[in-house]
């Protein structure tokens, strides 16, 4: 009897290939979409995370007050005793001062006079020690477009559009003209290494990078950092542990005394991103449920019309004195190894799509020209270990279910009826 | 000696808020190894009256017979006992299962009956011998004609040696040779068999053969007329 429903299922395309097809298409669709969403949430965070925030941000309390405005007046002092402090209570954590900074980019001619200006936004890393992790972390080297990456003090990138704009080639001089975290005028030039794009469009609007060492000296703030950006040990940003994290480093500070002790605030806690956290967490949920929910509706019907559609196969087998019980288990068998057949089908060309974009990426910068959220330009997707397992409940569940209601159709209808509907 | 038995049978089927009364005190016995028909026009109650026969159906009143088990009272997993074991059917079109061969179509009533391979063989190829079609075991119905498609459903139905068949329709789709070599295949097994064969018809060419008439009209037997014992 089995060889005989098996010998059914494989030579009725309609039964077995094309469910099969059908529950592959939508276990396939939502995979990707769930690594896509992953992917695109996850890469968002992780560049301002790079770039701007940390997965957790330490600064002065005051600072903290008015962050957006780069206050470096109110910056970090004694930072190399307090990364040390903050290696030894993190271990697995890395730690980055950054300086970040606002002036303007003047850009001389052959006789020293203006040429060009501009405003630009800086930021000043760690970009010369031996074992700076802050090129690899901004994917500098890949981001070169012409030079080079700065080798020596007094060097600078900038923006491939800014220098650009300022008809700044590498290897001319350029003067930074800002005020220094006393307030005073500062003016310090630097020789452009090289130029640099992000495809960022926010960065790569007019932006200077330069070495830490060399901000301080620019802004007047030795040993000083505007933030400390912290990195978590896998290098993904966990809301959770970022936030338990910055809870602990708080409650150890004691800021009625002290408005410029250290303050840590998680990516999550920033005024900014928190909003985008708690949207991308929201958001990944609800836009995976309503797919699979959507998948789920789809491989339903298609489990129900493929039992409908055996109306008159059923009638012959319940005729011929095949009990009813019978019938149904063996439509819920079949419709078990399709549904398992399509979900690793399509669980497998899922991930290959994922993989695919994840390692190649959908370029849509021109979408993002203007953008003022630091948003990446190519989209990538993520393969997490959901992917694996998540396309098998609308694949295996919704055909289950589907054919398992359409066989209640049948099994409650009266045996004469469908005998009769099957001569219709 | 009879092995379908019905007294008084009503049937009624609730349409709306009322309902249809489709069979109103069927008085009704019939032997073993007849060759009778219910004969009538459209909604005289001879499609109704046959699923009871078959257990597809239960009465609404009444006994209803077959074999000496009671219709009405038997459970579904007993109705389908009695129609695996005892009851053969033949259908208007056929109703062959599409993909499987002629072969597995005759074959799939014996392996309800969980009998052995090789006695599923014999009793095959010996019921397409009845019907002529050894030579076609491997073909698929798509690949042949209608009165060769017939003619698989009724080794189908004879293959477990039912001890009743009910044919309804049968010849409904085919042409005046098919149906008569249709007709004739199941008289021939019904005199070398023994098989009780009960049509439900309107078709004159099927009404020759019969060697009872049973006409039925508004759900009541009309006329019961002998034309020759077996």
């Amino acid at each position: 009897m089995i060889r005989f429903l098996i010998k059914g299922l494989i030579r009725d395309k309609s039964r077995s290939r094309l469910p099969i097809i059908v529950v592959a298409i939508g276990v396939t669709l939502t995979v990707l979409m769930h690594a896509y969403i992953t992917g695109f949430m996850g890469d968002t965070m992780e560049m301002n995370a790079r770039f701007s925030y940390g997965h957790v941000k330490v600064m002065t309390k005051a600072y903290a007050a008015d962050a957006e405005m780069n206050p470096n007046d109110l910056a970090l002092l004694d930072v190399q005793k307090l990364v040390e402090d903050l290696n030894q209570q993190q271990p697995g954590m890395e730690w980055a001062p950054r300086i970040q900074f606002g002036g303007l980019v003047d850009a001389p001619d052959e006789n020293g006079e203006t040429k060009a200006q501009g405003p630009a936004m800086g930021i000043g890393l760690d970009l010369l020690s031996p074992n700076t992790k802050e090129i690899q972390r901004l994917d500098l080297n890949r981001s070169i477009i012409r030079g080079n990456l700065p080798q020596a003090p007094g060097e600078a990138l900038l923006s491939e559009n800014f220098s650009q704009k300022l008809g700044v080639n590498p290897g001319d001089d350029v003067t930074l003209i800002g005020s220094t975290m006393n307030g005073g005028m500062s003016i310090y030039n630097f020789t452009v290494s090289g130029t640099i794009s992000f495809g960022v469009d926010i960065m790569d609007r007019g932006s200077i990078i330069v070495d830490i060492e060399d901000a301080r000296m620019a802004l007047d703030m030795q040993d000083g950092a505007s933030v400390i950006l912290g990195f978590l040990p896998d290098g993904f940003y966990d809301n959770h542990d970022a936030k338990q994290l910055a809870i602990q480093f708080n409650s150890q500070q004691n800021y009625d005394e002290d408005e410029f002790a250290p303050y840590m605030e998680a990516l999550g806690q920033n005024s900014m991103m928190g909003t985008y956290v708690q949207l991308s967490e929201v958001w990944s949920v609800y836009i995976s449920l309503v797919f699979i929910f959507a998948m789920s509706l789809v491989l339903w019907n298609a489990g129900l019309l493929g039992g409908l559609r055996r109306y008159g196969e059923v009638g012959v087998r319940l005729a011929m004195g095949e009990e009813k019980g019978h019938v149904y288990r063996s439509m819920i068998i079949e419709s078990f190894f399709i549904g398992l057949a399509g979900s690793v089908v399509g669980t497998t060309f899922g991930l290959f799509f994922a993989w695919l974009i994840q390692v190649y990426g959908i370029d849509i910068s021109g979408m993002m020209e203007g953008a003022s959220l630091m948003m990446p330009t190519v989209i990538r997707t993520r393969i997490t270990p959901v992917d694996f397992y998540l396309g098998f409940i609308p694949g295996l569940f919704s055909t289950v279910l589907g054919t398992a209601l359409a066989g209640i159709g049948i099994y409650k209808r009266q045996t004469a009826r469908l005998f009769k509907e099957l001569e219709a | 000696m009879e092995i379908i038995e019905i007294k008084n049978l009503i049937k009624k089927f609730p349409v709306g808020k009322g309902e249809f009364v489709a069979l109103r005190g069927i008085d009704l016995n019939i032997g073993k190894g007849e060759f009778a028909g219910l004969i009538g026009p459209s909604g005289s109650g001879k499609s109704t009256l046959l699923n009871i026969i078959g257990s597809l159906d239960s009465p609404s009143d009444g006994t209803v017979n077959v074999l000496g088990k009671s219709v009405g009272a038997l459970s579904t997993r007993e109705a389908a006992q009695l129609r695996k074991s005892s009851l053969g059917f033949i259908f208007q079109s056929y109703n062959l299962l599409q993909v499987h061969t002629v072969y597995e179509n005759v074959e799939f009533p014996l392996l309800l009956l969980k009998y052995d391979a090789e006695k599923r063989k014999k009793m095959v190829m010996d019921a397409l011998e009845w019907v002529g079609l050894t030579d076609k075991v491997k073909s698929k119905p798509p690949q042949l004609s209608g009165g060769e498609c017939q003619r698989v459903a009724i080794a189908r139905a004879m293959v477990k040696r039912p001890s009743i068949v009910l044919a309804d329709e049968p010849t409904a789709n085919l042409d005046a040779k098919n149906s008569h070599n249709i007709l004739q295949t199941m008289e021939n097994l019904n005199k070398e068999l023994k098989t009780t064969f009960l049509f439900a018809t309107h078709d004159e060419k099927v009404i020759n053969y019969l060697h009872r008439k049973i006409f039925l009209l508004d759900g009541k037997v009309e006329k019961d007329e002998l034309i020759r014992s077996n």
